[in-house]
């Protein structure tokens, strides 16, 4: 479903991305784990045509996010690492925007808008603004929205940070009965390593822009001969905290949090 | 289309969601209206030039025009990195599509902040030539509200943060206003200063307002409403393009 070959990505001199390939099957729950700044973001951006690749080739469902922007983008549903929900806009509005954006004709976007928000048990709050649910709620519509357009693929970007237990678990839940139900692929990166032991059918461990291993949780524990994923982790990525470096979006991100903090 | 629409109606209602944002921005033209209206009036009328808030009026609408529109163009700079862009820059919508559906929406709110600066004026004592004219007014308005979401839509593509904003007001907006003959007539300047009034898109569109409202003007209004719509679309082209460049 996701096939990746050689893939590069340089800003000016620094490498983000070094020559990476996976493939990850249909139906598949993928984990796509790494330090700060190992390029996990960058990938995803590669694969979801927010970011031309340096080099490299992508296979989405059988489309190429360079030239066939349009169809790889009616592959996939996205939940981004930030908040993308238009906070002045009710949960209802949020979704119909999405719907109308995907050109889903009206009475069958109805049925569905109706049908995911009753998923993720926001119905009873769709006329309610986004900007008074809490992170979780936050998270779940986005879920929902960005399934509303029936994606073949759908990516999570550390979907689960900031979450209390009750609604991660809830979240892996969903996603787990989309896999097993509809044969939906979902590609999630997440910094933790029990949540990605659970869920993930693959590992795909990044740093310093290399694919360093590739397997089932299993695998990568006896390959490092390690009890655990995390110190499976720790083994294949060492001990040393990344520092990320801090650009201005990061200051923004920072500066929004503490805006937004009520 | 679909999504043109419904990037336009999301800005819409946006602006009307939130009411303090709309009367915020009404202070600002109000406080120029009374404080310079009233307060140079006097000396207005005895050097020749008549009354001076109706010579103001038109002045006042387009800055306040020029400044919600920028500011619903530089907007984007906050969506970008956090908000709904980044979504519809997921969606099977075209670049150039999304950046048209934004500064329509951007273009429409600013019209109506516009409107309400126009109202008030005549509540506090403009009187236009002709009521009818009001009309084509509110056409100008739409116009010259194009112009500048499109400059703000630009300059956002191309700024990363909002670091550069209080730059780009300094040295870019508040001399545009100054220099538009939103405040003096553009008569007997400088050639220096003449010079710059001619590349100023909001003099063209301060002075064919003036035309329509009050009847008087420096230039004929065929020749302001031309040099807006080629501005417009000169913006246009450099704006859709540095926006297809914007990566996330």
């Amino acid at each position: 479903m996701i096939e990746v070959k050689d893939l590069s990505k340089n800003f000016g001199d620094f490498v983000a991305v070094d020559k990476i390939s996976f493939n990850v099957k249909a139906g598949e729950i993928f984990a796509f784990l790494g330090p700060n700044g190992a390029g996990k973001t960058t990938t995803i951006k590669m694969l979801t045509t927010l970011l031309h690749p340096t080099s490299g080739e992508i296979d989405l469902n059988g489309h190429n996010p360079v030239k066939e922007a349009t169809e790889a983008r009616k592959s996939f549903g996205i939940v981004f690492q930030d908040p993308s929900l238009d906070d002045e806009l009710t949960a209802l509005e949020n979704m119909e925007f999405h719907g109308v954006l995907y050109n889903i004709p009206k009475v069958e976007r109805n049925k569905r808008i109706e049908e995911l928000l009753k998923f993720v048990e926001l119905w009873d709050r769709r006329h309610d603004l986004a900007k008074t649910f809490s992170g979780g709620m936050k998270r779940r519509l986005e879920i929902a929205r960005g399934l509303l357009h029936r994606p073949k693929i759908l990516f999570l970007d550390e979907p689960t940070l900031g979450l209390d237990p009750q609604t991660r678990n809830h979240i892996w839940a969903y996603a787990s009965k989309l896999s097993k139900d509809e044969g939906m692929t979902i590609f999630f990166t997440t910094h933790y390593m029990e949540e990605a032991e659970q869920n993930a059918d693959r590992i795909a461990i990044i740093d310093q822009g290399k694919i360093v291993a590739t397997g089932t949780p299993e695998d990568l524990r006896n390959q490092t001969n390690t009890p655990t994923l995390e110190e499976a982790f720790l083994s294949l990525t060492g001990k040393n905290i990344r520092d990320e470096h801090a650009g201005s979006i990061d200051q923004m991100r920072m500066r929004r949090r503490l805006w937004n903090r009520r | 289309m679909n999504a043109i629409y419904i990037l336009w109606l999301r800005q819409l209602i946006r602006y009307f969601r939130s009411k303090s944002r709309v009367i915020g921005s009404l202070a600002q033209p109000l406080l120029f209206l009374v404080a310079l209206g009233f307060g140079f009036g006097p000396i207005y009328s005895k050097a020749g030039g008549g009354n001076y808030i109706q010579f103001l009026v038109p002045g006042i609408v387009g800055m306040s025009i020029m400044f919600t529109a920028v500011f619903m163009g530089i907007e984007m700079i906050w969506d970008r990195q956090f908000g709904f862009l980044k979504e519809t820059m997921v969606a099977p919508v075209s670049r150039f599509n999304i950046m048209l559906g934004r500064t329509l929406g951007g273009a429409t709110v600013a019209a109506l902040q516009g409107v309400l600066v126009l109202a008030i004026s005549i509540a506090i004592g403009f009187r236009p030539s002709n009521w009818l004219f009001l009309i084509p007014a509110v056409l100008v308005m739409l116009l010259i509200a194009l112009v500048f979401t499109t400059l703000g839509t630009a300059i956002a593509s191309l700024l990363d943060d909002m670091q550069g904003f209080q730059l780009i007001v300094n040295f870019l907006i508040m001399p545009m206003f100054f220099l538009s003959g939103a405040l003096f007539p553009l008569q007997g300047l400088p050639t220096a200063i003449t010079e710059i009034t001619y590349i100023d898109p909001l003099s063209y569109g301060v002075d064919a307002l003036r035309n329509i409202l009050i009847g008087t003007s420096q230039m004929s209004l065929a020749i302001n409403l031309f040099a807006i719509v080629a501005i417009w679309l000169l913006l246009t082209g450099i704006g859709s393009y540095l926006f297809s460049k914007i990566e996330v």
